[in-house]
């Protein structure tokens, strides 16, 4: 018996009238008769763990907010979904938008925020309608905004707002995120001083994914103990795994947390195509260190257990690759969207990903060579933990677990050596990786 | 040359986003939407659109330029009616994005990132549209497209083509 919180088996869920039928708009009645402290406390016993990629613990962000009730106070629902191999945040849009709009007025009365923003990724025209369509028919029930007060008879009200992005990663960082909605360049802030000190216009923030934040009614209706026994102990509650690449059934699927991965692949997404091997996993959007088709045997699908085998959970978002997949080509295209989407603040990202680009262009038309891939590690070291957000993690991991984990396929792709043949005894002697038909030489 | 449209948004538009900015501690937030009504009305957004944008909101037409050069989804230059934008992501990549783009820029007779003869189409590579369960998907303007193959969107390609005749 599978569990379901966030994608029901309800017809017509996402209409406001069935949303109610099935207790919808109750748990916020019951959280507004609560202390802020004493639903932050809940969350936190739930084990509840931040679903945007780096499974922060959800009451523990919420606790850093001051209980100053004379400031402004905002919530921001990370709804920028752009992590390659991540679909999930549109199928909370489409199908359960108003526990989305619960979870978000039940988080706001915790944290003590006035306005709240869901952040949207300007390409999801249809879901921000949607989400929209949702937002209105709930103001009109007199479920947000200051009709609240009349409502459920308390001094508490907030407003939720939808922000549209318009098509850039990195605002899926949460201090980018609030830079965007300021109206600006979707430049990382530098941390310290964290959102919840210094966030939106320089008050106190949050910001949640929003599979997160969809998770919240349910905690609070069933209690943090109900959750933290679902899946594993140390990241409970269900995930969205989105599966895509070579899968039979490609989709969104609704599990437990520690669900074997063999088991997502074969028993929920059909298996591979063809009933080829499976090459190579990317178990949470690209950002995450691949794992090797031979090493799944048994893994459990949880922040912890993905991290005992050197990867991460990241989104759920999971790529799956089979034999005959060009790794080569793979990590190329993966590095390519890295370079596409760099803000440019921080030089080793902004320089590292064009070169790592250009090394790997210069490997798959034939002319790398085997220093090239210890470059590659080495420029992913240097990346990796210098700048400011964790954009250089995520455009290093791939580069470095890719060719660490599948340096056989890789040697495979590149010479030995590189000769080059120039009179000039400085420049042959130097450890040149510049590929020959790139250097000329002055009067020869 | 370009041609000199005079930027204008009517009453009613600006309403719209003078009560969007009361949504905000601070009027620069509404760019983004005052730029998406530009991009809409005029098809790109160009200096004089920037300009408009700045006294609208009431900041610089540097932070306006800054904002429209940083987010991809505003043109800055004329497009064709319909902006066909193939994600070429690696899910998508996995399913055949890449043959999809080349079978589009035959049947176009265009490169990325230009406008066909008839004024018709537009080609963009983009990156993750956040559809790889669905994949290979092409997103024309809003609308996306989803599960494709050659003979899906060629028939779309076709009647989008009848639409316009």
């Amino acid at each position: 018996m599978s569990i379901k919180i966030l994608l029901k088996d309800i017809p017509d869920y996402h209409k406001i009238e069935v949303y109610q039928q099935y207790g919808g708009y109750k748990t916020i009645k019951k959280a507004l008769q609560k202390s802020p402290d004493e639903i932050i406390e809940e969350v936190k016993k739930s084990g509840l763990r931040g679903r945007g990629g780096a499974c922060f613990p959800t009451g523990l962000k919420w606790s850093f907010m001051p209980r100053d009730k004379n400031i402004p106070k905002f919530l921001c629902i990370n709804g920028d979904e752009s992590e390659p191999g991540s679909f999930k945040d549109r199928q909370i849009f489409e199908f359960n938008p108003h526990q989305l709009i619960e979870g978000i007025l039940i988080s706001a009365y915790a944290i003590g925020a006035q306005t709240c923003y869901i952040y949207i990724r300007g390409e999801y025209v249809k879901w921000i309608r949607l989400m929209q369509k949702a937002l209105d028919d709930a103001y009109a029930a007199g479920f947000v905004g200051e009709k609240m007060k009349e409502t459920f008879g308390t001094d508490f009200y907030t407003n939720i707002y939808i922000h549209r992005g318009a098509g850039a990663y990195i605002c899926g960082e949460e201090s980018a995120l609030m830079n965007s909605i300021e109206g600006h360049r979707g430049y990382p802030r530098v941390k310290p001083p964290f959102p919840a000190q210094y966030g939106l216009w320089g008050y106190p923030t949050t910001i949640n994914n929003v599979e997160t934040i969809a998770n919240i009614p349910a905690i609070v209706e069933n209690g943090g103990d109900w959750y933290a026994s679902i899946g594993e102990p140390k990241h409970p509650g269900t995930l969205l795994f989105g599966v895509s690449g070579h899968v039979n059934k490609p989709g969104v699927y609704e599990l437990p947390t520690g669900t074997l991965l063999t088991d997502i692949i074969y028993k929920y997404a059909g298996g591979i195509p063809g009933n080829k091997k499976i090459k190579c996993i990317i178990p949470g959007g690209t950002s995450m260190p691949p794992i090797r088709g031979d090493q799944i045997e048994g893994l459990k699908m949880d922040a912890e257990s993905l991290r005992q085998v050197g990867s991460a959970i990241g989104t759920g978002g999971i790529i799956v690759m089979d034999e005959d997949t060009d790794l080569v080509k793979v990590l190329t295209r993966i590095t390519e969207f890295y370079w596409h989407e760099s803000c440019g603040q921080c030089t080793p990202c902004r320089e590292g990903t064009g070169w790592m680009l250009k090394i790997l262009k210069r490997i798959l038309d034939g002319r790398g060579t085997s220093k090239d891939l210890d470059l590659l590690i080495d420029i992913s070291n240097n990346i990796e933990g210098h700048t400011i957000c964790a954009f250089g993690e995520a455009t290093a991991w791939p580069v470095k677990f890719m060719i660490e984990r599948f340096r056989d396929e890789f040697e495979a792709r590149v010479n030995k050596s590189i000769v080059i043949d120039i009179p000039n005894k400085v420049h042959s002697m130097r450890n040149t990786v510049i590929p020959i038909d790139e250097i000329k030489i002055n009067g020869n | 040359m370009e041609s000199t449209v005079e930027i204008q948004f009517s009453e009613q538009e600006l309403q719209t986003i003078e009560n969007l900015k009361t949504r905000y501690l601070k009027p620069d937030s509404v760019i983004l939407e005052v730029l998406y009504l530009i991009q809409e009305k005029y098809g790109y957004i160009n200096q004089e659109g920037m300009k408009y944008a700045a006294e609208l909101v009431g900041i610089s037409e540097e932070q306006v330029f800054g904002v429209v050069t940083f987010y991809t989804m505003f043109n800055t230059k004329p497009i064709g009616k319909y902006h066909l934008q193939v994600c070429t992501n690696v899910s998508c990549m996995l399913r055949g994005a890449y043959e999809l783009l080349e079978k589009l820029e035959k049947e176009l007779n265009i490169k990325k990132g230009e406008i066909s003869s008839d004024g018709l189409f537009t080609i963009s590579e983009v990156e993750c549209l956040g559809s790889c369960g669905t994949a290979p998907v092409v997103q024309i303007n809003e609308d996306y497209y989803e599960n494709l193959n050659e003979e899906k969107l060629l028939q779309i390609i076709k009647e989008l083509r009848n639409k316009s005749l």
